[in-house]
């Protein structure tokens, strides 16, 4: 549904956008990780032809964004960043607003705005004029028109930005909901977010993509990921260190502790083994007749993927 | 076709209501009749005068009185879409700069043409106290109109410059004031004195001057139609380019 090939944006001399190539089909929820200015939000802005890019094709189905910006148009629905809604109207008053620029007629709207305003928590502040509304409803409200046309593909830049937990929990839901059957994209700085709805992630540092795969994928990048944890009590951090480095499939060893407990992590020797290294340690640790409080096999965080991929390398080498 | 004329109608509305969901609308109505009252009656000698026109009392002073209320009328046009941000949701929608910078054109036309109407004691003081020729009356608000229109399309222009209001504001005025004086008396008769009387009325043709008192005088000329026409689509043209720089850059 939305095919984007080789997408660059310069403003003067810097070049915000550097080739940026990916797809994403229908029934697929893509997360866009990346840090501050890492041209995410002009990526997005180039997908729903509100800036043109410098160089390079966005296909929104089977239209071109620049070629055919009407058509192309009316397939999307867009959160933008700071989520802008005309303050001098009311919520439903403005859902009326995009309703029709969105071609809806007629009863059509009324359905569309009760479903949308059912689905956003609006139903309560339907007729109050959005100045007055706090922040967290005001984003709800642009979060609403853009999903009001039950639209094709979906664009949302940070669409749980502001919001309270239990807010960001019903966002997650409804974007979960909706990418069964529709294309989206979205951008946020929350990790835990994209391991809970996103079927593939993008990494994208300094206008180019740096990483692209599942979360499991990319949790797998991660230095631990696929280590062996292994807390014990009673035992020598010495004697548990030469015991677990004598396996043959161990690599690094590293202890850590106090008298009475110790935590070993044991790092593989080769990263496709799958489990068989907990098993071992398992092995080691009953024939030894450990006490022991945890043992478990690391997945690797996101956080740790995020930062050892787009940290400068100069931030790297003073860490 | 069909569409197009759909999307302007709901970005007008949304324009025209928008007017009328804040104190704006009525403040600007009131200050635009008091002040109509004001000069009409006060400055323009309307009473001594002892004639039964409107052009000397009543429409002479639109294009000052112009001058200031209709850059304030539409200079939040695109300054406060670009403010706010629903720039970017406006144009990701499923409409065409051209039909958004329309729609809030006529929509803030449209609402000039309200206040102007308002103003129909004045015509009707003059029926009561004498015998006036209505034609000249009718062309001189229709003149009114479009010199509003011509104002308010360079408004819409500075309106999308900038984020800010107040700039937008002060560059109209002084655009407006640029096409008053070009073709204002006191300020031609100085310049045929250094200045060759073909430069001086190729300046003066961009003026919105004599192309106004000629509605006033009673009289429809095609050309004057033209130039208001021609001043209104250039600057909506102007319009769409800026609009069309500020998302390439």
């Amino acid at each position: 549904m939305i095919q984007v090939d080789s997408l660059i944006k310069e403003f003067g001399p810097k070049r915000a956008v550097n080739g940026v190539s990916f797809t994403v089909n229908r029934g697929e929820i893509l997360g866009f990780l990346g840090p501050n200015g890492a041209g995410k939000s002009t990526t997005m802005r180039m997908i729903t032809g509100y800036i043109p890019p410098t160089s390079g094709r966005v296909r929104i189905g089977n239209h071109d964004i620049s070629e055919q910006p009407i058509e192309a148009k009316k397939l999307i629905g867009y959160l933008p960043e700071s989520a802008p809604c005309y303050s001098d109207m009311t919520v439903y008053g403005f859902l009326r607003f995009t309703a029709e620029l969105r071609g809806l007629k007629g009863a059509a709207i009324e359905t569309a705005i009760a479903h949308v305003a059912g689905l956003c928590f609006l139903e309560g502040v339907l007729h109050q004029s959005v100045d007055t509304l706090s922040k967290g409803y005001r984003h709800r409200t642009c979060f609403a028109q853009s999903i009001l046309h039950d639209p094709e593909v979906l664009v949302l830049d940070e669409p749980t930005d502001g919001l309270d937990p239990n807010q960001k929990h019903e966002v997650r839901q409804i974007i979960k909901r909706m990418g069964q059957t529709k294309a989206i994209i979205f951008s946020t700085h929350i990790l835990e977010e994209v391991e809970a709805c996103c079927t593939r992630a993008i990494i994208i540092d300094r206008g180019s993509v740096v990483a692209n795969g599942t979360p499991n994928e990319l949790k797998a990048r991660a230095e631990n990921a696929g280590s062996v944890s292994l807390r014990v009590h009673g035992v020598a951090a010495e004697a548990l260190r030469s015991r677990l480095n004598s396996l043959s499939i161990a690599g690094k060893v590293s202890v850590q502790g106090d008298a009475t407990t110790v935590l070993a992590r044991v790092a593989p020797r080769d990263r496709s083994i799958q489990g068989e290294l907990a098993r071992a340690v398992a092995e080691v640790v009953l024939k030894e007749g450990w006490k022991f409080d945890e043992l478990h096999t690391e997945e690797g965080r996101l956080d740790d993927v995020f930062r050892s991929i787009t940290l400068p390398d100069s931030v790297k080498a003073r860490a | 076709m069909n569409e197009s004329f759909r999307n302007i109608w709901t970005i007008l509305k949304r324009e025209l209501t928008g007017y009328f969901a804040s104190p704006v609308a009525y403040v600007f109505i009131v200050i635009f009749l008091l002040l109509n009252g004001f000069f009409t009656f006060m400055l323009g000698g309307f009473f001594e005068a002892g004639e039964a026109a409107l052009a000397r009392p009543f429409f002479n002073w639109h294009p000052w009185l112009y001058l200031f209320l209709v850059p304030a009328a539409g200079m939040r046009l695109w300054a406060e879409e670009r403010r706010v941000g629903t720039l970017e949701l406006l144009l990701t929608m499923p409409v065409t700069a051209w039909q958004a910078i329309v729609g809030k054109f006529l929509a803030s036309w449209a609402f000039l043409a309200l206040a102007l109407a308002l103003t129909f004691p004045v015509a009707i003081t003059v029926f009561y106290l004498g015998n006036p020729d209505g034609g000249a009356i009718l062309t001189g608000y229709l003149g009114s109109l479009l010199l509003a229109g011509a104002y308010l399309a360079v408004t819409v222009a500075t309106s999308a410059l900038t984020r800010n209001q107040v700039i937008s504001f002060i560059l109209s005025v002084v655009i407006c004031f640029f096409l008053i004086l070009a073709g204002w008396e006191p300020v031609t008769s100085l310049l045929v004195r250094w200045a060759p009387t073909d430069l001086v009325e190729l300046i003066a043709g961009f003026s919105v001057m004599p192309h106004f008192a000629s509605f006033q005088r009673g009289v429809v000329d095609f050309r004057d139609l033209l130039f208001f026409a021609s001043v209104i689509t250039f600057s909506l043209f102007g319009t769409s380019v800026i609009l069309r720089n500020l998302r390439g850059a």
